[in-house]
């Protein structure tokens, strides 16, 4: 078993379009580095100066990272991480 | 030239919600079957940053919308929100933190609404599309539908 990661319209160029790709790592940082392996590019959009970027969302089953460790959240096989970028504006 | 097409009954919606939230943004979605470019079920959102410069979707309420979307196979057809001190013009926050290409973001500004106490002036309210992709705006018309049309089924494969 692997997890599963949402991904959203805009970084589907980076995945050959699949809205929902696999991946392995047991905290988010991993996961990333595991994805940024078969996703080239996929990583800058997610990090930037070693936080996740102010206005992207990861949540991980169904809760927002920010409240389970940022880039430290532990993952568990079967988890289910979905990435949104934030709907905002000035 | 591309154009939003949008139901009266919809357009008045969003009217509505920037009108009630100002001084502050009001944001929210209008949602569609993926890929039919149709803007059909008007979802509006609690501005989370409850400001007059800025608007952001709560996440968790941000999680639900496109879950429900994707459970439903919708796309967010248009996202729109107020600029109430403002033209209905992207600013560059808006270009910068755009993030669906294939939304049209309407751009709704009650600046001329209300006198600068609050009071309900009845001035008209700006209200414009335009695509944002890769940092570029293209502005497009409107085409308001005058009423609602019985939907059709569209024939299955």
């Amino acid at each position: 078993m692997a997890i599963e990661v949402r991904i959203p319209t805009i970084l589907r160029t980076y995945t050959d379009g699949a809205k929902a790709v696999e991946a392995n790592g047991s905290t988010l940082t991993a996961l990333i580095d595991d994805l940024e392996g078969n996703h080239p590019g996929i990583k800058g959009r997610l990090i930037e100066n070693g936080d996740l970027r102010r206005f992207v969302n990861v949540y991980v089953n169904d809760e927002d990272v920010r409240f389970i460790g940022g880039l430290e959240a532990e993952l568990a096989d079967g988890d289910q991480v979905v990435v949104l970028p934030a709907v905002a504006g000035g | 030239m591309d154009v939003l097409t949008i139901a009266q009954e919809t357009y008045d919606a969003i009217v509505a919600h920037a009108k009630r939230d100002h001084p502050d943004e009001a944001c929210g979605v209008v949602a569609g079957p993926e890929g039919s470019d149709r803007a059909e079920r008007f979802i509006p959102m609690v501005n989370a940053a409850g400001s007059p410069t800025f608007y952001e979707f709560d996440s968790t309420e941000l999680l639900a919308l496109y879950k429900d979307m994707d459970a439903r196979d919708e796309e967010p057809v248009v996202i729109y929100h107020s600029h109430t001190a403002t033209e209905a013009y992207p600013s560059r926050t808006d270009i910068g933190l755009a993030s669906e290409p294939n939304a049209h973001y309407v751009l709704v500004s009650t600046r001329e609404c209300f006198d600068e106490d609050g009071g309900n002036s009845d001035g008209p309210v700006e209200f414009r599309s335009y695509r944002i992709i890769d940092g570029v705006v293209t502005e497009e018309d409107v085409a308001i539908t005058p009423a609602h049309k019985p939907q059709q089924e569209s024939p299955h494969s």
